[in-house]
């Protein structure tokens, strides 16, 4: 008879140590899961940046310069005296930042070898999308040279 | 005296015991005893990863603000600073590779056949590990390399199914690669991997001391017929003057080629050119070079390599499970992961040099096999 009776209080002692202990391992695991996953911090979206003027110097030399466009790295590029161009500068591959290959008109990706042309467009090596494009304007205000401002497409 | 201490020391602590134990320890002598080796080296530079990293946390200063900086001091003004740097750096580089080349001799001599699975998962683990380490220690200068290392590396974690996005921030602790990816690899580098390593790291060598040394499925015959060579004070003092010999030229590296620091972390430049992972990633950074950019039914190229790296990864790790007949399949298939990964590395180089460092390797081990062959008894 006690054998008989004791057999579901032991089933009964078994659940209910069980879900103890996995309600404990869940308060514990649960602030720490939520811990280590960073917060999403909203950041002030950028919509426009002034990028200097025509008589840069990293501009005249190398024909690009980066820029920051809130967090982000964008490139800006000459491709002719008065053509100026600019991509974002994160390569679409694994995230590298991109340069621009004057000689060989091209922006080129160190990393992995990724090459874009000065639309954009991925055209050789491992990008799999095209640099997203941004609309540069200038901006003349009397004698001063142009102003160069770099803005979202 | 000395005789009363040591007694009553005895008495309590049982030592008597442990000197019995080892006094019984043997290791088998037979061809292909040299590789017996391979695992106390590895072990010798992890401890001196060990005391060097110790010594280099008094310096450093994990901020993206000062890391640069306390790590130019620590090369510059610190006496010895620049000792201490350079023997961690290419200690660690040592420590990789002989924990592959370790790794690579168990395969091949079959080791990890029952009862000593578990002996080679926990081997495995910890050549993750060590990779691991290498990983995250590598962003701690906070020089160019490593911040697109880390940014490459971080990125690739994005291509797995579901969870790639939450890996990816967990990851850099943020959606970019910042100060608070620093901040994450610096506790990582320090205290989490150090202390998953320790636990691996122990029940490794317990496993190795309760299974004893295995004798490969060939030399079977040959170790039956050659009497065992004690492992004190015989097979310790041949490690011992491995480990000398070790140290020697982990001084002579630091001191001929110093690590180099590099420039500063810029969040807002170019990769520079030829840059490039350190050796041990170069043929998958290789191979992810070559894979053209496209999608396959919603899936980017890219993943393919990286998938194909990760199975090959949990098949390494589960070897002893699914080698169950003396099929040289096993064999043949690592001979081919072999040359595909030194292969892939002299084309990431552009160089030959890493096939010569394999035949120089092999040239070493004989050396050192001759060294410690056992004379006649």
């Amino acid at each position: 008879m006690d054998a008989i009776q004791s057999q579901p209080r032991r089933t009964f002692i078994n659940w209910f140590f069980g879900t103890t202990l996995g309600a404990i391992v869940a308060t514990i695991v649960y602030p720490i899961l939520r811990y280590v996953s960073p917060p999403r911090i909203p950041e002030a979206t950028t919509n426009q940046v002034e990028a200097g003027d025509v008589t840069d110097g990293a501009l005249k030399d190398k024909g690009f310069k980066i820029i920051r466009f809130g967090a982000e790295p964008v490139i800006l590029l000459k491709a002719t005296e008065t053509d100026y161009r600019a991509f974002s500068a994160t390569c679409t591959h694994l995230d590298c930042i991109v340069g621009y290959q004057k000689d060989q008109s091209r922006i080129y990706c160190n990393c992995h070898g990724g090459c874009y042309d000065l639309n954009g467009r991925n055209v050789a090596g491992p990008p799999p999308r095209p640099l997203t494009a941004f609309k540069v304007n200038l901006v003349t205000k009397g004698s001063e040279p142009a102003k160069i401002v770099v803005s979202r497409a | 005296m000395f005789a009363r201490v040591g007694k009553w020391l005895d008495d309590r602590l049982g030592l008597s015991t442990l000197v019995e134990l080892g006094s019984h320890k043997t290791v088998p002598v037979h061809r292909y005893s040299v590789f017996y080796y391979l695992g106390g080296m590895t072990l010798f530079f992890f401890l001196v990863q060990v005391v060097t990293g110790v010594l280099l946390m008094l310096y450093y200063r994990p901020s993206a603000n000062e890391a640069f900086e306390s790590v130019e001091f620590l090369m510059t003004v610190v006496p010895f600073g620049w000792l201490i740097r350079s023997i961690h750096s290419w200690s660690a580089n040592l420590m990789v590779f002989f924990a592959v080349l370790h790794m690579i001799s168990v395969y091949f001599m079959k080791s990890y056949r029952a009862p000593r699975e578990i002996t080679w998962v926990t081997g495995v683990l910890l050549l993750f590990l060590i990779l691991g380490f290498g990983f995250s220690g590598y962003l701690l200068p906070w020089n160019q390399l490593a911040f697109f290392a880390t940014k490459v590396g971080t990125d690739i974690a994005g291509v797995v199914p579901f969870v790639g996005e939450f890996m990816v921030r967990f990851l850099r602790g943020g959606d970019r690669v910042s100060g608070g990816t620093l901040s994450r690899f610096y506790g990582w580098h320090v205290a989490v991997l150090p202390a998953i390593t320790t636990v691996v790291l122990l029940v490794h060598l317990a496993l190795v001391q309760v299974k004893g040394m295995s004798v490969p499925p060939a030399c079977e015959d040959e170790a039956k017929k050659r009497p065992p060579m004690k492992f004190f004070p015989h097979f310790a003092l041949r490690d011992l003057s491995g480990w000398i010999f070790a140290l020697g030229v982990l001084a002579a590296l630091a001191a001929l080629f110093p690590w180099e620091l590099g420039e500063k972390a810029d969040l807002f430049a170019p990769a520079y050119e030829n840059i490039r992972p350190e050796w041990y990633f170069v043929f998958m950074f290789q191979t992810l070079k070559l894979v053209p950019g496209g999608e396959i039914m919603g899936l980017e190229y890219e993943a393919i390599p990286i998938f194909i790296f990760g199975a090959a990864g949990l098949l390494l790790l589960l070897v002893p499970f699914l080698d169950r007949g003396r099929s040289v399949g096993w064999a043949l298939g690592g001979v081919a992961a072999l040359i595909f990964a030194v292969g892939m590395t002299c084309w990431g180089y552009a160089s030959l040099l890493p096939l010569y460092v394999v035949f120089i390797t092999a040239i070493l081990l004989s050396l050192f096999a001759f060294i410690t062959r056992r004379g006649a008894q």
